[in-house]
């Protein structure tokens, strides 16, 4: 199992710069995450890229834990630094009656299409995002798919016509 | 026409812009992807990438199969290297397990996956090349493609969809035979790649069409979250297998081609040295492979064998269950990434505890490296665009998932 004390060193320089911006921190499987406020997703991410060299965004996704939980989504930042080559999970819990989280578009660029896939999947809405557009799916279709509410088959037949 | 403003026509007589669609049956665009591009006579003024043409819903399919159902879904994203797709599922629900994978079954993945990373690249090679107008290129490399197939045939019974690997080690052992057949493949395969340099890298007309196009800088590359030859292309020396090793790629002997120019040639002159580094590293792994077990010690996970299961009750009995109700994941979250031959392929595995997966979500290579197109193609001629393509090596069953 990979040796977690460099990533809690990096969450420790976190909480002592900023400390609303850390929650909670889990470890687990040779992983660590932290648990952000949506309020402070950004300046955290900013914080993680200037300072401790996570300069690249690995991955951004969504999770539905299902209707009746609350927080019900969940938004998941992988960072990866191409200079130390560690990874380290941010997430963010939202609810579903306010689902709006502040895009990081402007730390990095590459967060605009995986915030759009999120958006398309899961219809959480990334505020400030340039171009919040449906990537995968129509422009027209109706329910955002990967939610765990939405029937597998869809809720009708779909036609392009 | 009725409803056609004509003075609203006529206040903008002198438009210089035209928008024009390319794609989705356009040939050169390597599958369905739809670009729209706005020209200036014929210099793009902004590319808009527009995909999801072959959206299957494959990331809501896993959550309704068991896990090890899910494995033949992953052949189905990257179809030109499913080997590392199968790879990247199997070693993140291993990571949940948290099982121990044999030491030949280790071997076999990293040859069998370096083998598909060749046949990956012949793919690219040759339409890369017929792209640009290299016909000929296109037969060449599918010839060598089409041994790589033949020995992932002999290997799993399957030639596109190998489902090859396991959770827990592998599908079977190889056939007999089979070391013989991929030394004489190794053997071979030099003279080809000799061939290839000769016929395109050192043709002054390719050269022409592939330096100082679809430009990158080092920076504006990590910000896209380019990776794999993209990435090594404009100088960024990262490489999965060397940075985060898994499956004991730490202990073979290989180098990482960067190359700094950041254009079309940069990218490809790093794929072309990395198929002698995939050589290299096959070599070695030939050399490497001794008998032993396949699978992982965990009966309760990984099938069992066919003739214990006709001797042995329990080994009925856990056949009986792993296929009938599957087996349970402990709870916990898991994203791990691979080089693939495209970048890096994450998976992001959420689990609750039952036999299927809670969210199973792919970072496929070629849907981040795609998003940065505009960025290499704005600026460039319309010409340019089929090899700006080229260089970026996406598959659209990926893209779209």
């Amino acid at each position: 199992m990979a040796d977690t004390r460099p990533l809690l060193d990096f969450v420790e320089k976190l909480k002592a710069e900023k400390p609303e911006a850390v929650v909670e921190v889990r470890e687990a499987l040779g992983e660590v995450t932290v648990i952000v406020p949506r309020e402070h997703i950004v300046e955290a991410c900013r914080f993680m890229k200037q300072a401790l060299d996570f300069d690249m965004l690995a991955d951004l996704c969504g999770v539905d834990r299902g209707p009746e939980e609350d927080p019900r989504f969940e938004v998941n930042y992988h960072l990866f630094s191409t200079k130390h080559h560690k990874r380290l999970r941010l997430k963010v819990l939202l609810s579903e009656d306010d689902p709006h989280v502040t895009t990081v578009t402007t730390v990095w660029k590459t967060a605009n299409w995986h915030e759009r896939e999120t958006y398309d999947m899961f219809g959480i809405i990334f505020d400030g995002h340039p171009d919040l557009r449906r990537i995968l799916l129509p422009s027209d279709f109706d329910g955002h798919p990967l939610r765990k509410d939405y029937p597998l088959r869809g809720y009708e037949p779909y036609s392009l016509t | 026409m009725k409803n056609v403003d004509f003075r609203e026509v006529l206040d903008q007589p002198l438009e210089s812009h035209m928008t024009i669609s390319m794609g989705p049956q356009h040939p050169s665009t390597h599958g369905v992807l739809r670009l729209e591009l706005v020209l200036d006579g014929e210099m793009i003024v902004k590319a808009t990438p527009d995909i999801g043409y072959l959206h299957t819903g494959m990331e809501k399919l896993f959550e309704y199969k068991k896990y090890q159902q899910g494995i033949v879904i992953t052949d189905r994203m990257d179809y030109l290297n499913p080997l590392g797709n199968n790879l990247a599922y199997v070693m993140a629900v291993e990571k949940l397990l948290q099982l121990e994978i044999p030491e030949r079954a280790q071997v076999i993945r990293v040859m069998m996956c370096e083998l598909q990373r060749i046949a990956s690249h012949m793919v690219w090679l040759g339409t890369h090349a017929l792209d640009i107008g290299a016909m000929s290129m296109f037969f060449y490399a599918f010839r060598q493609r089409e041994k790589i197939l033949n020995l992932i045939e002999a290997a799993s019974g399957g030639r596109m969809t190998p489902s090859y690997f396991r959770i827990g080690g592998l599908m079977m052992d190889l056939p007999a035979g089979f070391e013989h057949r991929v030394k004489q493949f190794l053997d071979e395969f030099p003279e080809a790649l000799e061939q290839f340099e000769n016929l395109v890298s050192k043709n002054t007309l390719f050269q022409a069409r592939t330096q100082g196009i679809g430009y990158i800088s080092r920076e504006d590359a990590i910000d896209w979250g380019l990776t794999g030859p993209c990435l090594r292309g404009s100088g960024v020396d990262l490489d999965l297998r060397r940075d985060n090793p898994y499956s004991g790629y730490e202990t073979y002997d290989f180098e990482v081609p960067v190359e700094t120019g950041g254009d079309v040639w940069a990218r490809f002159r790093v794929r072309m040295r990395e198929l002698y580094e995939s050589h290299k590293i096959v070599r070695q792994a030939l050399e490497r492979l001794k008998p032993g077990p396949i699978k992982a010690d965990a009966p309760k996970v990984v099938l069992p064998d066919r003739n214990d299961m006709r001797k042995h009750m329990d080994a009925l009995i856990h056949h009986f269950l792993i296929i009938a109700e599957g087996f349970n994941v402990p709870p916990g979250e898991v994203y791990h990434a691979i080089e693939a031959s495209k970048g890096e392929l994450g998976v992001y595995i959420k689990s609750n505890g039952g036999p299927k997966p809670e969210r199973v979500h792919f970072r496929g290579p070629s849907f981040v490296n795609l998003s940065a197109l505009p960025v290499m193609a704005e600026g460039e001629m319309v010409a340019d665009v089929v090899a700006i393509i080229g260089s970026i090596d996406i598959v659209l069953g990926e893209v779209d998932r």
